[in-house]
């Protein structure tokens, strides 16, 4: 069935995507794909910066399909988990443990942007040089 | 309170940077950003982005970053004691022996804090790198599910469709139990005066005498 959808993933939200939803299956046009997730589909497999997962023989009717790619099934091959809420046409995948795991254990402080109330963005390695108290607080 | 200690230790050497999970935005988060009038980074982090990343579960919770950008203690309660649990409910005061650990566990921080910008590595509350491992958690799959359930129920919740939102809220609840952040924010999306109401005391009423973050506590 043919839908508008809202993907969040990982940082990232992109709003109005044009996909195709069958059963838990999330198909998308390449160039939705590579806007959404990073991820294009090349004669390699996926891939993203410099890293290539190849597309597995036994999965591939569950990956590609023409010129359509499954979402879900990417994530699901990446470890990443899914949530769906195909009611109000909203799809979000995390992070993948294991890739969370890799990173934390590095101790390389993971890096974000984040707007203050004026909206600026602030990013945390823009402090690089300097000794930071990253702390945390909420109004609740 | 880092105000202060942001003027005195030099902002040239020093920053800290403070992120506000607050699914409500501005709204929620600019009277106390406002009270505080900082002059260091305050940001807003909706999606409790931060909190994933460094395995943050309550507030406030603290990590300390070095120059060249590394994890130096990782998430932490910063100079804070669980006094509150000693609170008179019925009009909201700590009894002072309460309050006197509290103050006691702030300056402590707040020492040990001076005594790393002030000797960097070298300083007795820099910990091991091994020991920096053993204390931090890592996610497992649960973890990672948990924070997925809440961003999408925050989504929701943020594009008028609260009712929808609440069972995300709730499997995030259940799936990352030990998460403060994810409890009280669910309630007060749900109703500001919840987050401090019988459900969270309920709560409070549960936790038994085991600390989230392994000691030993050196500070």
């Amino acid at each position: 069935m043919a839908a508008l959808v809202d993907i969040i993933y990982g940082e990232h939200t992109t709003a109005g995507i044009n996909a195709e939803v069958a059963g838990e299956a999330l198909w998308l046009s390449a160039k939705d794909l590579e806007r959404v997730s990073g991820w294009a589909h090349k004669h390699e497999g996926f891939c993203k910066a410099d890293v290539c997962i190849p597309v597995p023989p036994a999965r591939a009717g569950e990956l590609v399909a023409g010129n359509r790619y499954n979402l879900v099934a990417l994530a699901s091959l990446l470890g990443q988990p899914v949530v769906a809420d195909p009611a109000h046409d909203v799809w979000c995948i995390g992070e993948a443990a294991a890739e969370r795991r890799r990173s934390l254990t590095s101790l390389k402080a993971p890096d974000f942007e984040l707007p203050d109330l004026a909206g600026r963005g602030h990013r945390l390695s823009d402090y690089r040089g300097k000794k930071v108290l990253l702390v945390s607080w909420a109004s609740w | 309170m880092w105000q202060a200690l942001y003027e005195e230790l030099g902002p040239e050497v020093f920053v800290p940077f403070a992120v506000a999970f607050d699914s409500g935005g501005n709204a929620a988060a600019e009277p106390w950003i406002a009270a505080a009038s900082p002059t260091y980074p305050c940001v807003i982090d909706r999606k409790h982005i931060v909190a994933e990343l460094y395995d943050m579960v309550n507030v406030p919770s603290a990590v300390w970053i070095d120059e060249q950008g590394m994890i130096v203690r990782p998430s932490e309660p910063a100079g804070v004691s669980d006094a509150f649990r000693k609170m008179d409910r019925a009009n909201f005061s700590i009894p002072p022996a309460a309050l006197a650990e509290l103050q006691g566990k702030r300056k402590a921080y707040q020492d040990a804090l001076r005594d790393w910008v002030a000797q960097g590595s070298a300083s007795r509350f820099v910990p091991k790198r091994e020991e920096v491992l053993r204390r931090m958690h890592t996610p497992s799959d649960a973890h990672v599910r948990a924070a997925a359930n809440f961003r999408l129920g925050e989504y929701l919740a943020e594009h008028a469709h609260r009712d929808a939102a609440k069972p995300y809220f709730e499997e995030a609840k259940r799936l990352r139990p030990e998460s403060w952040n994810y409890k009280r924010q669910a309630w007060a999306l749900e109703d500001p005066m919840k987050a401090g109401g019988p459900e969270f005391w309920a709560a409070v009423d549960a936790l038994g005498a085991d600390k989230y973050y392994p000691g030993p506590d050196d500070i």
